[in-house]
């Protein structure tokens, strides 16, 4: 089991990844700078968090147009499993690779928290090792986290089992959709389901202590399902 | 040409130079500068860059323990927490750009301070800072907080490093003067730590990082001055920061850093690449010459005096080997970043600087160091008001659950939520205790089992009242919010920010604090290495209150034993370490209570007993590490009930039946600010007892944890959790919404 | 050559930050304020003097990379 983890300037949750996969994969991921074109064989591709080109412009724009991304775009197509977390996410959605787009936050502010998300369907191989329904407590960290597609997009993710993740909308402080993603998502799948975006950070939670360790169970999963 | 302009007493004055000085100056270049030099000379002896009121006091600080590497004088302060680690940090203010640019002031002084860690060869793991705002009804109170913390979060959320730990004050001292104190922790390996002395006659001089520009020119002598009505006008001079470009200069350095490449490195701070080239020079006992037409510019026809004292951010200087200079360059372009050789170190111990072709500026480096003036301003002791005897004070008008909210709901102990939300405290992945869960910030040091505890505190009104015990307070409160998550405390960083010096009675404040600061560190072997000074925090003659942020920092050798406040599991026993049982009344001079409930901000501080301290804390650190305590919280602001209130509110869950002596005071047992108090939390209350006792350290049984989420007093019902959770929650954000 | 494009966000899409801005603007006293939106302004300094290559290749930059024609209309306009 071997993933590759592609890095961009200003990514800065590379590390916080390669130590949640290496606590469950068994080994260390291979490092990938951005303008490199070649991606080795590997199992999962995954673009980290951060603020990659200091998300000037729009977040995660002007990383799209980077030389590893066409190789992204190609081993995708081929089924390799790619991950996108946070500015994954974004970048993701800018490469076209994902529909939709991560816009600002409704509340105009960063916000890290823990919240928790619903697992909308087991179906595809980054949600396998869950339940339909079931919940998580994983943070997030993000200032454009609001995902927006129009209407028919929405449907169609919807109609093909493509939403992986919603907010759970409860009352009180410490719960509810954090950035007003429309229809609560807070990640999505391609048509065939290998490629995930995700805004919460999984590689945030993989310690036991001090509450659960959901993100562990995320890359744990994985071993299994990969 | 700028050189030629005529250095007039006005030109003198208005560069923040004394006669007296201009004196030494003529003196020392044996003849007049010409403005190049004085700029230099201005930047280099203003109050923020030479400390020439405070250093014949800070002198008198403990600096020295056998784990501290190095202590004040270099960018940040280095300690050794064993098994090849050094711990690296510092804590800087950028309290005038604050507020007058509260995101770009707040934002670069956040960049500051990374970068005077990561100069030093270490990566940064957590953030922290000390804010101070105003009165909330002051018109510009919620401005400059939003501005302050969308600055911090802005800038520390991109570089990518987590912020743990804060404090947030409010009161109308700061009404025109707020202060922004940041803090950065770093670590490295205790072999490869970087310094700033420049050596070996010859070797380039390496310029790094953004692009000069003109911004910021003279900020240190703004730093260094009193505000009055025309400072927000001085908005050019605050510097804009680019958080993005200081995450690249932050990787490329620390990649450079793995090579043998740097011989030293120093960062373009305050005064920019004035005080980075002198600074290097002078600890080296070399000299440095400059041609500024190499130094990449961002702007059109920039003079050297714009050159020299521009404070564009994220920019660094280097001194390294003519071999290392291609590896050098292929590191920064990969980071794309500008990368020149602008000049090189020479034996002449002269700052030469060239521009044009002609010599621009000459100046013996040693005498412009070693003659920056240094002042023994007169002081007025401060003398300690009279005690305020618990008796004194008239029991309250309200009920105690109205007391209760009261206090867990004012203004400077209301939940911060809304503010550490905007905060990454979580990125790096290493954050063991998030903002709100306890006493200190609390990280991990990635592939081993151990962490810091980190935090910062002053209490300045304790301070105003009496800065020697004041300071000492903040002292040890940072050294008990260490115990308290179970970390041995290690070492400090202080910032000292006061109001104008010459005034006899801030300068008796400056004295008193910087007195009690040293006592406490040495009282409690706890060394300070590293800090700041802030003077001038004052606009017309309205100074702020004396505030000396101490930032502290402790090891846990074992991430397994480490507490928070929250109280988890019902049935344990809450017993309050540091309170004689038979205690019926409680210290209310100087407490929150008295302010908020009286109206009253008089009285004297409690003391501190440091033998007392000192065996309470190694008391309670053992019963962390035996695991026979599941939670603990020190005894500040609004005392035992508030404290018992706090550890109930972190997860907001379980209530406690809180039990007392009879006959007691409530109000002076409840909301009294006596010193060297824990709440601890467990389920062998006999075993803290007698681990107490053998520690001749008091204890008394406070109440238990129940599972009915309500607060009671000796049977009666103060109030519910759920309500308490709800006023303390709501506060800040509704102040930041206009709703209060 | 200069040409300046001109990005907001669609009609039909949220935007927050016009959303504040109208609030703030009501706070500080301006009467009728029916709505506000927000975008930027990218002002590229071309090194051509052909006007309709030029706003082919602008136009082409905002379809690449200035604007996301999911959230974003633009507008090219050229001059000094």
């Amino acid at each position: 089991m071997k993933a590759a983890i592609v890095i961009f300037p200003g990514s800065n949750r590379d590390r916080d990844m390669a130590v949640a996969i290496r606590q469950s994969f068994g080994n260390y991921p291979i490092i990938i700078w951005h303008k490199e074109t070649e991606i080795p064989k590997v199992d999962l591709i995954v673009i980290p968090g951060g603020f990659s080109y200091g998300d000037h412009l729009r977040s995660g724009a002007i990383s799209a147009l980077s030389p590893v991304m066409r190789t992204v775009e190609m081993q995708a197509r081929k089924g390799v499993p790619v991950l996108g977390v946070c500015n994954g996410f974004q970048i993701l959605t800018e490469t076209g690779i994902l529909p939709g787009i991560l816009m600002r936050n409704i509340e105009l502010k960063f916000v890290c928290k823990t919240i928790r998300l619903k697992v909308e369907n087991s179906s595809g191989i980054f949600t396998a090792g869950y339940t339909s329904g079931q919940i998580l407590s994983l943070p997030v960290a993000h200032n454009d986290g609001s995902y927006f597609a129009d209407n028919d997009t929405l449907n169609r993710l919807e109609d093909r089992d493509q939403v992986a993740f919603r907010y759970i909308r409860t009352e009180g402080v410490l719960f509810g959709n954090p950035n007003g993603s429309m229809r609560d998502i807070a990640g999505i799948y391609n048509d065939n389901k290998t490629v995930l975006g995700l805004m919460p950070h999984p590689e945030n939670a993989i310690y036991p202590f001090n509450g659960k360790a959901d993100g562990q169970i995320f890359f744990d999963n994985l071993v299994s399902s990969l | 040409m700028i050189v030629d302009t005529v250095i007039t007493e006005d030109v003198v004055s208005r560069h923040g130079l004394t006669q007296e000085e201009y004196k030494v100056i003529i003196n020392i270049l044996g003849r007049k500068p010409n403005l190049n030099e004085l700029g230099i000379f201005s930047v280099m002896w203003s109050e923020h860059c030479s400390y020439k009121s405070s250093k014949r006091w800070l002198k008198t600080l403990e600096t020295k323990a056998s784990h501290v590497i190095q202590g004040p004088g270099e960018n940040a302060g280095v300690i050794d927490i064993g098994g090849g680690i050094a711990v690296v940090f510092k804590i800087e203010s950028h309290n005038h750009p604050s507020f007058i640019d509260p995101y770009q002031g707040a934002a670069t002084g956040v960049g500051g301070i990374l970068r005077d860690i990561f100069t030093m060869g270490a990566r940064p793991i957590a953030n922290l800072n000390a804010l101070r705002f105003g009165d909330p009804q002051h018109s510009k109170t919620r401005h400059l907080l939003s501005g302050v913390v969308a600055g911090i979060g802005g800038y520390s959320n991109c570089v990518g490093v987590p912020t743990v730990a804060g404090e947030v004050n409010f009161h109308p001292s700061y009404n025109d003067n707020i202060l922004v104190n940041t803090m950065t922790v770093g670590i490295t390996t205790t072999d490869r730590i970087f310094y700033s002395a420049a050596a070996g006659p010859g070797n380039p001089v390496v310029y790094v990082g953004a692009k000069t520009g003109r911004d910021g020119i003279h900020g240190a002598t703004m730093a260094s001055k009193e505000f009055d009505k025309n400072s927000e006008d001085s908005r050019p001079t605050v510097q804009v920061g680019d958080p993005f470009t200081e995450k690249l200069l932050l990787e490329a350095c620390l990649e450079l850093m793995e090579r043998e490449c740097i011989i030293a490195i120093q960062d373009m701070g305050a005064a920019g690449l004035t005080s980075a080239s002198l600074e290097m020079a002078d600890k080296g006992s070399v000299g440095i010459e400059l041609d500024l037409d190499r130094v990449p510019v961002r702007e059109l026809r920039m003079s050297t005096y714009e050159i020299m004292l521009s404070e564009s951010q994220e920019r660094m200087l280097m001194i390294m080997r003519w071999e290392s200079v291609d590896k050098a360059q292929e590191i920064f372009k990969k980071w794309e970043l500008d990368f020149a050789i602008i000049g090189s170190v020479t034996e002449t111990g002269r700052l030469v600087l060239k521009k044009d072709g002609t010599v621009q500026c000459d100046i013996p480096i040693r005498r412009l160091v070693g003659e920056a003036p240094e002042y023994n301003r007169p002081y007025l002791p401060i003398l300690s008001p009279s005690v305020i005897a618990a008796a004194d004070v008239p029991a309250p008008q309200f009920s105690l659950g109205e007391v209760l909210v009261k206090l867990i709901s004012c203004p400077d102990t209301a939940s911060r939520r809304w503010i550490w939300e905007q905060y990454d405290h979580l990125v790096m992945g290493c954050t063991m205790i998030k903002p709100g869960e306890a006493d200190s910030g609390v990280i991990r040091i990635n592939d081993t089992q151990r962490c810091l505890a980190v935090t910062v505190d002053s209490t300045p009104r304790y301070c105003l009242a009496d800065p020697k015990i004041g300071s000492a307070q903040a002292v040890v409160e940072t050294w008990r919010n260490i115990i308290a998550v179970g970390a041995t405390p290690l070492g400090v960083t202080n910032n000292l920010n006061f109001g104008n010096p010459q005034n006899p009675t801030i300068m008796g404040q400056m004295v008193g604090c910087i007195k009690g600061m040293g006592e406490a560190c040495k009282a409690l072997d706890y060394p300070i290495v590293s800090g700041n000074v802030s003077l001038y925090n004052e606009t017309n003659g309205n100074a702020i209150l004396p505030t000396p942020v101490v930032g502290g920092v402790g090891v846990i050798d074992n991430c397994s034993k480490i507490v928070t406040s929250a109280l988890r599991n019902v049935g344990d026993t809450l017993l309050a370490l540091g309170q004689p049982a038979n205690r019926k009344d409680g210290w209310l001079g100087s407490s929150l209570y008295l302010r908020e409930i009286e109206g009253r901000e008089e009285g004297a501080p409690p003391p501190i007993d440091f033998v007392a301290e000192k065996q309470a804390g190694n008391l309670v650190r053992n019963l962390i590490a035996e695991n026979t305590i599941s939670a603990c919280h020190d005894v500040s602001d609004g005392g035992l009930l508030v404290s018992i209130a706090e550890m109930a509110l972190v997860l907001k869950v379980f209530g406690v039946d809180i039990v007392t002596p009879e006959d007691i005071l409530v109000h002076a047992w409840g909301f009294g600010e006596d010193q060297g108090r824990y709440i601890v939390a467990t389920s062998s209350p006999m075993k803290v007892i007698e681990a107490a006792l053998s520690a001749s350290v008091p204890a008394a049984v406070v109440g238990v944890v129940n599972k009915s989420g309500m607060l009671t007093l000796n049977g009666e019902i103060i109030i519910t959790v759920k309500e308490l959770s709800y006023q303390y929650e709501k506060w800040l954000p509704g102040y930041m919404s206009y709703k209060n | 050559m200069r040409v300046t494009v001109y990005i907001k966000i669609k009609p039909e899409v949220l935007d927050p930050q016009g959303t504040a801005i109208a609030r703030a603007l009501s706070d500080l006293g301006f009467a009728g304020i029916n709505k506000v939106r927000q975008g930027k302004i990218i002002e590229i300094d071309l090194d051509k003097t052909n006007a309709i290559k030029a706003v082919s290749d602008t136009e082409s930059m905002c379809e690449r990379l200035l604007a996301n024609t999911i959230i974003e209309d633009y507008s090219i306009s050229i001059g000094e």
